[in-house]
């Protein structure tokens, strides 16, 4: 009855994708008939099974998950504060600012050499990885929230006698910059999202979404690394919806009436 | 106690070609504690930068503002105001934009929640208490930063038009509520108008502003007894002599 309704309501798409799926199996087995260069619908399945079964797949998940945690943290530490004090001191923005637009520009998948050499083949090199990737984006939507803030709102909250910088900022720039923070959270997590392969290509551990993916093309097995990189989109989609969803339900309900 | 002076305040602002605009100029004006003061002037005479003055929000370019003898030199919760843009807080509901002042002043959160439902209610807007400002529309947004100044508890409260985007109804009805609050409270009001009816029926004191740069005209005593009649004749003859006396300051213009 209810998937009935499901599959009525979303029948553009649920025929898009069989069709996807059914012209993908075709053209593996009949056309091109090599499993390396095409592995076919049901091989990838098959291999999803596989992995499942022996419980490496979930492990795979967990690893990634924990780089990936570990950068995306250590971002949201340290970028939104410095995105704040930037963004509210006008001198500090003054003094950090020619920095950071010298590191910014350093795509982050060139500071694995030194996350290699600083903090060796761990986890926390995979993090440092991540975090590059995801700091900017934070550090700079979080400035440009704080710079944004409506000058009204300041005045009114100081008439109301919240005249303190800390309570200006606790209370009037920091709820007022939400969209535009979590809106750098976002980006910044997918950016994280995209060094995840690069940051466990290395070895920093022997499982992991992006290291298996990896360890697979190695062996030639291209139905695992497919598998892998549907795991990989799968997840990142994943999370950027369950953070948007919680953001927009918890965060941000205020906005409703913005036109996004 | 809430007696405010104003000595030979003037104020310029240098845009960023250094063109100088004078926006007021050797303003003298004393509102008495507890008094009614309905300012009225021109668009641009320098009305708001006046009550941003006194509100400690801007700094005179030279003269200076006392609240009770004493400089006032910063914002402080003792001087409210209602503004004359929108500026509510659009992230919290319309109960927690009245109870932002009370909170700020270290008042506990049911405390606070009480008062602001009282003035919510003096308001109209009971059953909007947990709506967010963009359900609400210009009118009701303007009710609700009213009630915030209010529930802050000031010694001063600055209006600036503060009923310019109300219908004539609600306008009426608030009216006389402030005039209620007023009497209730105590404080010393300075409020903002274009409409000589308004300030006819609100004011002890009308005070007439020209505009570049900013003068007092005229300082005029609203003797009217308490409370007023909006139709009266007395009312009626007093409102006719302070749009005579506006449309000769027009003239001399
Ligand atoms: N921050 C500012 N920078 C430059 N000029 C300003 C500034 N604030 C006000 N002015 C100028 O000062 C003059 C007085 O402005 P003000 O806002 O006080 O007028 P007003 O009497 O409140 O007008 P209205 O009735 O339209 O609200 C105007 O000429 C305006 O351009
Ligand atoms: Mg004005």
């Amino acid at each position: 009855m209810k998937l009935k309704e499901v599959a009525q309501k979303n029948a553009p798409e649920i025929t898009s994708l069989i069709v996807a799926v059914t012209l993908w199996q075709i053209v593996a087995e009949f056309i091109i008939k090599r499993e390396l260069l095409l592995p076919s619908f049901f091989d990838v399945v098959s291999s999803f099974i596989s992995t499942v079964e022996s419980g490496t797949l979930f492990i795979d998940f967990s690893i990634s998950l924990m780089h990936f945690g570990i950068g995306v943290i250590a971002a949201l530490l340290i970028g939104i504060p410095v995105g704040i004090v930037m963004g509210w001191f006008k001198t500090v923005n003054r003094i950090s600012d020619p920095i950071i637009e010298i590191l910014r520009p350093i795509p982050p998948l060139a500071w694995i050499p030194f996350a290699l050499v600083w903090l060796g083949l761990t986890h926390t090199a995979a993090g440092f990885v991540i975090f590059v990737g995801a700091v900017f984006p934070i550090i700079i939507n979080t400035y440009t929230g704080f710079k944004s803030v409506s000058k009204i709102n300041v005045e009114a909250a100081k008439v109301l006698g919240c005249v303190k910088q800390r309570s200006l900022i606790r209370h009037i720039a920091f709820p007022s910059s939400l969209p535009s923070i979590t809106a750098g959270i976002r980006i910044g997590m997918g950016v994280g999202w995209m060094c995840l392969v690069a940051a466990e290509f290395f070895g920093v551990s022997k499982n992991g979404l992006g290291y298996k993916l990896w360890w697979h093309y190695g062996l030639h097995q291209m139905d695992f690394v497919l598998m892998y990189m549907f795991m990989l989109g799968i997840l990142g989609l994943t999370i950027d919806k369950v953070f948007r969803k919680y953001i927009d339900k918890r965060l941000l309900k205020w906005q409703s009436g913005v036109v996004v | 106690m809430g007696k405010v002076s104003i000595e030979n305040v003037s104020q310029y602002f240098i845009n960023r070609e250094g063109y100088k605009t004078q926006a007021l100029k050797d303003l003298n004006l004393e509102i008495k504690d507890k008094e009614f003061v309905c300012i009225i002037g021109p668009s641009g005479c320098g009305k708001t930068t006046l009550l941003r003055i006194i509100a400690g929000l801007e700094n005179p370019s030279s003269g200076k503002v006392t609240l009770d003898g004493e400089k006032i030199t910063k914002p402080d919760p003792k001087r409210g105001m209602v503004f004359q843009e929108y500026s509510l807080f659009p992230w919290r509901t319309v109960i927690r934009n009245i109870t932002f002042g009370p909170e700020m002043q270290g008042m506990d959160k049911n405390k606070s929640e009480e008062i602001a439902e009282e003035y919510l209610k003096l308001v109209g807007l009971e059953q909007f208490k947990n709506s967010y400002p963009y359900e609400l529309s210009g009118g009701m947004r303007q009710r609700v930063a009213i009630a915030r100044a209010l529930a802050n508890d000031p010694e001063v409260l600055l209006m600036d038009e503060p009923f310019g985007s109300l219908d004539a109804q609600t306008r009426n009805v608030l009216q006389s509520e402030l005039l209620d609050i007023w009497e209730k409270k105590q404080i010393t009001i300075a409020f903002v108008t274009h409409s000589v009816d308004e300030a006819v029926f609100l004011a002890d004191k009308i005070v007439m502003l020209t505009s570049r740069p900013g003068k007092i005209t005229n300082i005029i005593d609203v003797n009217l007894p308490r409370p007023r009649n909006r139709t009266s004749p007395d009312t009626n003859q007093f409102r006719d002599r302070v749009l005579k006396i506006l449309a000769e300051e027009r003239v001399k213009e």
